[in-house]
């Protein structure tokens, strides 16, 4: 899978009711992010929370899920 | 194209029912239907059912002539459709067309859901099943998460605050308590709204619907015929089911749930009426953010308003335009088949003064809006006194 890149956060949620596959993760942060490309995409941030508007770059790919940071 | 008629109604309580099946609890509200119509089963031409995931929450396929079978009905279509959270409201769409087109009469609509018989990760792991698997879901979501999402851009966009959200919860509840049928009949306060349990930043416990067993009916018939049944007919003066984008980051402006806008435009048309003639409604609140957009999109206030008209007490029983007399789907229940018929009756009965306890005076025009996952499907219907 091709990197994404770096975009922003357009919306995000930190979730606490998890579904069944993910019920070892919570809390986790899920954000739909707007890349740099002009699409979106829905994935986790790692690390410090991330706010609407704040800058992510992309870590890596775990499950085919695509995790991002907030950028320094 | 015939008009069509509500001509019975029924529903079992919602709630949580490990005593019961799937099946009997559909049967129950289809036999309240027919004997509040006085309509015998004989007479039924077409059976129509709204199920979203009885084959993932109980593992019964083949649901509609196994439900219909149970009533007596057989040797007639009878069918089930699944869209989501508005599987009863799609039901509904597709069997008033089919009446009001002329190739049935008599049709009965039933939505059902048993739900509570599996544990809270699994019925998340459903329900998120109306998302986009390959996506939004792979990547954790639930559906809380999506509306939470919602939540948080149109906090952004427009200011709505957590009290705005709250007050949707709180009035919602104060309405579930005055109906018998009522999953949670539980008045709340504000701040216990405001302080529950986190699901999905910033939604609350208090944000989301219940997960409920439950079933809903409904009888129609061309208006023509609507005097041969007992009771005060409901005239569908309107209706119109849409589609959107399955997936959040698929769709333009998540602050908007287009499908809705596009469906009451529709359902509007046809009935004649303008957002400003609606005097009541049920409205989806899956989450109390959904009521607010709803509000917004079906045109009763402008888009960004939602949070604010429900705060200052505008859609409360004793407001200008109430919104879920019924408790909607936060304290009356969402068995997510069975909420689009649901409210079709809820509207039925406030029209036919028929409320109790949470009757209003202005009920002679109501709406109901019924929501799949986050705004993919979506049916609006407009009903009048015949």
């Amino acid at each position: 899978m091709t990197s994404p890149g770096s975009g922003t956060v357009y919306t995000e949620t930190v979730v606490f009711s998890p579904p069944e596959a993910y019920v070892n993760d919570v809390p986790y942060q899920l954000a739909i992010i707007q890349l740099e490309n002009g699409r979106r995409l829905t994935g986790r941030i790692d690390g410090e929370h991330a706010r609407i508007g704040d800058k992510v770059a992309f870590v890596d790919f775990r499950n085919n899920v695509a995790f991002f940071r907030k950028a320094a | 194209m015939r008009p069509v008629a509500v001509v019975g109604i029924g529903k079992t309580a919602f709630g949580a029912f490990p005593d019961r099946d799937l099946r009997s609890l559909a049967v129950e509200a289809g036999q309240k239907a027919l004997a509040d119509a006085h309509a015998k089963p004989e007479q039924i031409e077409a059976f129509y059912l709204g199920n979203f995931a009885g084959p993932s929450f109980v593992g019964q396929n083949h649901l509609a002539p196994y439900i219909a079978a149970g009533m007596g009905i057989i040797g007639i279509p009878a069918t089930r459709f699944e869209a989501a959270c508005a599987s009863s409201g799609a039901a509904f769409f597709n069997a008033v067309s089919a009446v009001a087109a002329g190739l049935y009469d008599v049709v009965l609509v039933t939505g059902v859901e048993k739900m509570t018989s599996q544990p809270t990760p699994k019925v998340t792991e459903i329900l998120a099943g109306a998302g986009d698997l390959c996506g939004e879901v792979r990547a954790g979501a639930t559906f809380p998460a999506l509306f939470a999402m919602i939540a948080r851009r149109h906090m952004y966009q427009y200011g709505t605050t957590r009290e705005q959200m709250a007050a949707v919860a709180v009035k919602n509840h104060a309405n579930g308590a005055k109906n018998p049928l009522a999953h949670m009949r539980k008045v709340i306060t504000m701040e216990q709204a405001l302080a529950g349990k986190p699901i999905a930043e910033p939604l609350t416990v208090y944000d989301c619907s219940l997960v409920s067993d439950g079933a809903a009916a409904v009888v129609i018939a061309p208006l023509e015929r609507a005097s041969e049944f007992a009771g005060k007919p409901i005239r569908v003066l309107g209706i119109s089911q849409t589609s959107d984008n399955v997936a959040l980051d698929e769709k333009d402006d998540i602050t908007t749930l287009r499908a809705v806008k596009t469906s009451a435009a529709k359902a509007y048309k046809m009935a004649g009426v303008s957002p400003a003639d609606i005097q009541f409604a049920e409205l989806h609140d899956c989450f109390t953010i959904a009521e607010i957009l709803a509000t917004e999109d079906l045109g009763f206030v402008e888009k960004g308003e939602g949070g604010p008209y429900a705060l200052a007490g505008k859609t409360c029983l004793q407001g200008e335009r109430p919104i879920n007399t019924s408790g909607g789907l936060k304290a009356k229940g969402h068995p997510v088949g069975a909420t689009g018929v649901g409210q079709i009756c809820d509207v039925a009965l406030q029209i036919r003064g028929e409320a109790g306890e949470r009757q209003i005076a202005r009920n002679k025009l109501g709406l109901a809006q019924n929501l799949g996952g986050s705004g993919a499907t979506s049916v609006v219907t407009i009903l009048g006194a015949a």
